[in-house]
């Protein structure tokens, strides 16, 4: 524990430092880095975004990064964008699909919530499911914040739920792949516990 | 359920948070960091920086504050404030702020919104908007600078033509501060806010004229915003937050616990 190394990936996008900072408040020690040894290297990784799919997945593979990724055994964290960014691919950008990291099935398509207004934006309650483990002791329906337009699908790798509209994917799970569409760094004490959890894997 | 947000908004003058009556005779606060801080152990929901002073002085001012309150916050807050460049907002969103406020730059330069939209996201985006009721005209206009009396002016914007624009550029959320009302504590301005709602598709936050806990739960029921902000009610001590989450949960209203 003490000696881990966490890294936050460099993805070019603008919430790195809130995702830093949370870290630090839990008293560790974390790198901000787009170096490849380095992030092969670390212990724990995050995948912070915020933004465009389309402009993240551009910067990622400007800063070649993919292979980097796609090839990681170790926890990785994928922080809102982040998140959406370990599916296929997202229907975000207006032109085309946009592939992204491929790292857990799914895709990110746009919320159907009716008279609701979007982005989904504020603090929303999360189910996860059973023995979920980085809702350890997290009571079933904490609040998170939450901010986007776009969402995944509730699947088999589901890890979290959560409502608005419809039902969405709060979290998403796929062997050593975590990826979470709410803001832990941004959601208090139960974000801080959830944070916790992942650098305890 | 979404939970609708209680926002304490801490106007910024030179480093020091501040308030006025009807936007004037702006008394010192306290410091910053040790406010916000404050507000997030008592649970606010997010927390808006207004830098009062930047827009109408024509200059960016110091904002390394941003950092330092990243640095103890966990919960989102906006910075508001003079930002007129795309360039300005990403330094504050880099220095960890969630979300920048834009409102007198926005009437300037209306192309600035899609701009920054384009950039960062329609997340990131608010566009704060201060509305005058013109008993004269019976019309609701906007207003720009309004952060120094001097140079306040009255724009050709009418109240819900510009709500209209500011989303079709590409605004995120909308912050209504209903000017007749700020700082006199009367209750929020439930018509006005009610009528913009109507064509408001983005999250809706009412700003102006709360001073009992009573006015939060009116303004959320009659008017359907997403989150109510409020500075002397907060800052006095006249409303202590957890004890108006507590009233509105008694009232059926989805509060964050």
């Amino acid at each position: 524990m003490v000696s881990q190394q966490i890294v936050i990936v460099n993805t070019g996008c603008a919430n790195i430092s809130s995702v830093k900072f949370a870290v630090k408040r839990l008293g560790l020690p974390v790198t901000v880095s787009d170096d490849l040894a380095v992030i092969q290297k670390a212990d724990k990784v995050f995948l912070p975004g915020v933004g465009s799919a389309n402009a993240a997945m551009a910067s990622i593979e400007k800063k070649q990064l993919v292979s980097c990724i796609q090839c990681l055994t170790q926890p990785v964290l994928g922080i809102c964008l982040g998140m959406q960014l370990m599916v296929e691919k997202s229907e975000e950008s207006l032109s085309d699909s946009t592939h992204c990291l491929g790292l857990i099935p799914g895709e990110v398509k746009r919320l159907q919530v009716g008279d609701l207004r979007l982005p989904h934006m504020g603090w929303n309650t999360v189910i996860p499911v059973a023995d979920a483990p980085l809702f350890k002791g997290i009571d079933a329906g904490s609040y998170f914040y939450f901010v986007h337009s776009f969402a995944v699908a509730v699947s088999e790798f589901t890890m979290a739920s959560c409502q608005y509209g419809m039902e969405f994917s709060a979290g998403i799970h796929k062997d050593n792949f975590f990826g979470v569409q709410f803001h832990p760094e941004r959601s208090s004490d139960a974000g801080a516990h959830l944070l916790k959890n992942f650098i305890d894997l | 359920m979404l939970a609708r947000r209680i926002i304490p908004c801490l106007d910024v003058k030179d480093g020091k948070v501040v308030k006025g009556v009807k936007f004037r005779n702006h008394e010192i606060i306290g410091d910053i960091v040790p406010l916000a801080q404050q507000y997030a152990e008592q649970g606010a929901d997010e927390l808006v920086f207004y830098d009062i002073t930047a827009s109408s002085d024509q200059r960016v001012v110091d904002k390394s504050w941003v950092t330092r309150i990243a640095q103890v916050i966990d919960i989102p807050f906006c910075v508001a404030g003079g930002i007129k460049t795309v360039e300005e907002a990403g330094k504050i969103l880099e220095m960890g702020a969630d979300k920048i406020s834009v409102n007198s730059p926005a009437l300037a330069d209306p192309e600035l919104i899609t701009r920054l939209h384009d950039t960062f996201g329609q997340q990131c985006v608010v566009i704060g908007i201060d509305s005058f009721f013109n008993e004269e005209t019976g019309k609701y206009q906007v207003h720009q600078y309004t952060g120094d009396e001097t140079r306040t002016q009255v724009t050709t914007w009418e109240t819900a033509d510009w709500v209209k624009e500011v989303q079709q550029r590409g605004a995120g959320e909308i912050v209504l501060n209903c000017m007749n009302q700020d700082g006199v504590r009367q209750g929020y301005d439930i018509e006005q806010l009610a009528a913009i709602r109507k064509n408001c598709l983005v999250p809706l936050i009412a700003s102006g004229g709360a001073g009992e806990s009573v006015h939060f739960k009116n303004v959320f029921e009659q008017a359907d915003v997403d989150g109510a902000l409020a500075a002397s009610v907060f800052h006095k001590g006249i409303i202590p937050i957890p004890v108006l989450k507590a009233y509105l949960r008694q009232q059926n209203i989805a509060i964050r616990d």
